[in-house]
């Protein structure tokens, strides 16, 4: 029998606000423990919380731009339950009000617009962390992050598979970094993730039982969760058994999920109303200020980016997935009229270092002023094409402009004739056995005595003047 | 007279014309204090030194010539459930034996900026919760009209040191009556303003939405004087409103003239005390006698405010004190293997019985299959009670009850009769449950001399015209100047 899988998401993005969300902590992260608190936010007796507006216009900012309805009248809600990392014992949250709800986002998988529905997005509080202490038998408690505002989306059971999740989440982070509520760095943890995933016969319109995956950190862990899982409960399908409704943890390094908790055992959260907190009212006027600062969102971007500048769809695509790259990339092309060019080095080097230092765009060292300088000395000539890519890793590496690169490293393209006839004769010199190939019409031979010349000259020689100088000198 | 005996206003006049200074009246009232709290036990904590010696900086000053305010230099207690930095604050729980704040609420801030001269901490109810201050902790303080000590009663702190000249005016909680009642007992005036009218950040309360912090004082005057400088929006507060407080304090002569008083028919059955009866009878023959009219109205549902009172308390209690986990402050059990039994100790060791109670019947009615049932129930109740009160505030200026239906004489001793003991809330806990203010003030004595309240309502933020009405009772009685006198040894 063929499977469907059915795969609902609930994403938790930490806002990117200065302060947090019921008091006037600072949310940098990355401080040390416990600097970045007060009564509020650690739950001192007698203390009250106050909301912070800019936490709630960036949840009104998330909902339009995943085309949700904004609520007039929201209010907030108590979830209660014990852990250390929760200093008064229950997190204010939303219940059955939420700020936003009924939106989609669309993907496009496989070239096919899919749209996926969201079910609500809500406004609520971050817990703390816990740290153990590996050397004496302790658990501290971090309280830094308690507080800090948090929206959690809940999508619809529409997606179909792990890829679809995988573009979807993908898409999702893209639109939260274009709005600029949210960092979404996944490794900070101010983006995390729980799954949902049930299967069902093809056919079959009737949902089969779920069980969920709590937060996982990396949309590579909800690919590999969502495979194992809906595997997993495929076999017991086949097997005649029963999949069971229970909260499931995935262990990316082992690749597998193992049973926490059954829906039985399920913790009662006992939600009542915030009674420390008023119900709020979102005017209109609000709502309307909130979206005219919405920017042109990725999609909108990318089809701008082959209509104005004629790029390919999947170079605009790339390009304009990251906010911080699509802006680099325009500051460039204000700069330098050749767009597919500058594509082509984002795509290529620029990227390939940005993974393997694993950096954000925003850190990267080279401005969009230097990339384009280095292009233009590509150009002018001035350096070669492969000199240029040692170049560029060195402005990346030290930030320096690439005119002072070359001029300290002595990179400038030698394309002064002369120079090059005394450098190709002595390779020719030194190469007999290849020159008396290359004579015999081993045409092949040629490609070495071009290599050994750029050897020689440390990369700079002008390629084309290399191959001119060499015909010569061979067919004399 | 000695001069603990004064009143706010009275000391103040006093201080300002230089006949009085503030460490002669500081000091007379420390003396009080050690002449009677063995007998009283309304302290948990003493600042007397610290008094002192605030005192002598508001004699300086006013030595200097200043201009102070009315309250400058004159003695007060706070409950322990307000927060005072660098003091500790028990809330009468062994949970926060050693707790000292390192920030203080916005009241005690307000009444500091005023040079008022903090005196203690006052006992109360583990947590606020109960209603006679015997769930303290550390200690029980008695009614100070209780000369016998054998009938009579238990009261919170506040209530007990002002009616037994400890202190002038002292600020506690009152969520379902417990300070009016206190008051009521004590022969003090009590007065809980409305719901956002007194900023409560700072203040330790198991009931968010019930909770307002009040005043006890000798009279109504002191008690206007002090709600003007405590009211206020507090940007610390969201539940805090901005109100105009002009017509706060009535005039010096008020008029009730036109005065329209309704009287609810379910408040004035047999349940009530034949003594208590009388009295509000009588009190109502005042305020006719002073132009007022008085009518009968109805509040079919209040009978159930009691109830809703409850359940909202317990409901909010289980959530508001869950921080208590032995975690980051307060009492923290030892011995234990595992984090459930760090929790389960510390909170079965930390709370108090009545405390414990409250959290699981919290815990009960919050449940998935109980909240529906119980919780909302209670919200919806409380729904319908307002909408009582506001049809009945169309046809009257305010409503007058019994501030509780027995005296100091039929108390019933301890909390055993739970669903008795909250019954007796009917007349206090429908102004906590809507946020109405409510002020309690003497309006005669039961056949054993122990004193009866009568208790005023009103619209919210129209604590002015309950002020008024009370002024003008206090003008033409004089139920407020009779003092209990503790001579017990």
């Amino acid at each position: 029998m063929r499977y469907e899988v059915v795969i609902g998401l609930e994403i938790h993005a930490e806002l990117s606000t200065r302060s947090k969300a019921f008091c006037s902590c600072s949310t940098t992260f990355g401080a040390e423990p416990n600097t970045q608190c007060c009564p509020v936010c650690i739950g001192m007796p007698g203390v009250l919380p106050v909301m912070n507006k800019k936490a709630l216009e960036y949840t009104i900012k998330a909902g339009l731009a995943l085309n949700c309805n904004i609520a007039k009248y929201t209010k907030w809600d108590r979830k209660n339950y014990f852990y250390p990392d929760l200093p008064r014992a229950c997190q204010i949250s939303q219940y059955d009000m939420p700020v936003c709800q009924n939106g989609y986002l669309d993907i496009v998988v496989d070239d096919q617009v899919r749209r996926i529905g969201i079910n609500r997005i809500h406004l609520e509080e971050d817990a703390g962390k816990l740290l153990h202490d590996p050397y004496m038998d302790h658990t501290l408690v971090d309280l830094n992050r308690s507080g800090v505002p948090l929206i959690e989306i809940v999508t619809e059971p529409d997606l179909r598979s792990a890829e679809e999740a995988r573009i979807f989440l993908e898409n999702l982070k893209t639109i939260l970094q274009y709005i600029d509520v949210s960092d979404c760095k996944m490794q900070e943890g101010s983006l995390r993730c729980d799954v949902n995933v049930s299967v069902r016969p093809e056919g079959q319109e009737e949902f089969g039982e779920r069980t969920e995956m709590k937060n996982l950190n990396s949309f590579r862990a909800v690919y590999r969760a969502i495979e194992y899982e809906a595997s997993r409960q495929i076999s017991i399908l086949e097997e005649g058994g029963k999949v069971l409704r229970e909260t499931r943890r995935w262990d990316d390094g082992v690749g597998r999920s193992f049973a926490m908790r059954t829906k039985e055992q399920a913790q009662d959260y006992r939600y009542f109303p915030e009674s420390d907190l008023p119900p709020v009212e979102i005017e209109d006027e609000w709502i309307e200020k909130i979206r005219r600062e919405i920017p042109e969102l990725p999609a909108q971007r990318q089809k701008r980016y082959v209509e104005e500048y004629g790029l390919p769809e999947y170079d605009a695509g790339i390009l304009t997935a990251s906010i911080d790259l699509a802006n680099y990339f325009e500051k460039c092309v204000e700069m330098y009229q050749n767009p597919k060019t500058v594509s082509n080095w984002l795509m290529g080097d620029f990227l390939r270092l940005v993974n393997e230092r694993n950096i954000e765009i925003a850190d990267v060292p080279v401005s969009p002023e230097n990339l384009v300088n280095l292009l233009r000395l590509i150009d002018g000539k001035v350096i070669s094409g492969p000199i240029a890519k040692t170049v560029f890793e060195e402005m990346f590496n030290t930030g320096k402009d690439p005119e002072t690169i070359v001029e300290q490293k002595g990179l400038k393209q030698i394309s002064d004739r002369d120079e090059l006839v005394e450098i190709i004769k002595k390779v020719i010199e030194d190469n007999p056995k290849s020159v008396e190939d290359y004579r015999k019409g081993k045409k092949k031979a040629m490609g070495f005595l071009v290599g050994q010349t750029m050897k020689a000259t440390k990369g700079r020689a002008n390629p084309q003047l290399v191959n001119e100088i060499l015909m010569e000198q061979l067919n004399k | 007279m000695e001069s603990y005996k004064l009143t706010v206003h009275e000391a103040s006049d006093l201080i300002k014309k230089k006949k009085l200074t503030s460490q002669e009246l500081t000091q007379a009232a420390i003396n009080r204090i050690k002449q009677v709290e063995q007998d009283i036990k309304a302290f948990i904590t003493l600042t007397d030194e610290s008094a002192m010696e605030e005192a002598e900086k508001v004699d300086a000053l006013i030595n200097q010539g200043e201009d102070l305010p009315g309250i400058a230099g004159v003695p007060f207690g706070l409950e322990d459930s307000i927060c005072t930095e660098g003091i500790r604050t028990t809330c009468a729980s062994k949970m926060l034996e050693n707790f000292v704040p390192q920030y203080e609420a916005t009241v005690f801030g307000k009444l500091k900026a005023q040079k008022g001269i903090l005196l203690g901490k006052l006992n109360m109810d583990e947590f606020s919760l109960g209603l006679t201050g015997e769930t303290s902790y550390f200690l029980k303080t008695r009614n100070p009209w209780d000369v016998n000590q054998d009938i009579g009663g238990f009261c919170i702190g506040a209530a007990a040191a002002v009616a037994a000249d400890e202190v002038f005016y002292s600020l506690a909680v009152d969520m379902g009556g417990s300070l009016r009642r206190s008051a009521a007992l004590c022969g003090a005036v009590g007065l809980k303003p409305s719901y956002g009218m007194v900023s409560r950040y700072g203040v330790i309360l198991s009931a968010s939405s019930l909770a307002q912090i009040g005043i006890i004082a000798k009279d109504v005057r002191d008690c206007g004087m002090i709600l003007q400088i405590i009211s206020g929006h507090d940007e610390k507060d969201p539940m805090t409103v901005r109100t105009d407080l002009n017509g706060t304090i009535p005039a010096s002569e008020p008029s009730i003239k036109g005065m329209r008083i309704g009287i609810p028919r379910e408040y004035l059955d047999d349940r009530l005390n034949s003594d208590v009866a009388e009295a509000i009878k009588k009190a109502l023959k005042v305020f006719q006698d002073l132009g007022a009219c008085v009518e009968e109205i109805t509040l079919p549902s209040v009978e159930y405010a009691p109830a809703a009172y409850s359940t909202i308390l317990s409901a909010e209690a289980s959530s508001n004190l869950g921080r208590y986990d032995g975690i980051k402050f307060g009492y923290k059990a030892e011995g234990f293997s595992d984090l459930d039994e760090m929790y389960k100790k510390t909170r079965s060791q930390g709370f108090g019985q009545q405390v414990k109670l409250r959290i699981m019947l919290g815990n009960h009615i919050l449940s998935a299959e109980n909240c529906e049932r119980y919780y909302y129930k209670a919200l919806q109740a409380r729904t319908i009670i307002k909408g009582e009160f506001e049809k009945a505030f169309e046809k009257c200026d305010i409503i007058i009850s019994p501030t509780c239906s027995t005296t100091g004489s039929e108390f019933e001793r301890g909390t055993d009769d739970f669903l008795k003991a909250f019954l007796t809330d009917i007349y206090t806990a429908p102004a906590g449950v809507i946020g109405l203010p409510a002020l309690t003030i003497p309006c005669g004595f039961d056949d054993n001399g122990f004193p009866i309240g009568m208790q005023l309502m009103g619209r919210a933020f129209e604590e002015g015209i309950l002020l008024k009405a009370g002024l003008a009772f206090e003008q033409n009685t004089d139920y407020h100047i009779k003092r209990p006198v503790i001579n017990w040894r």
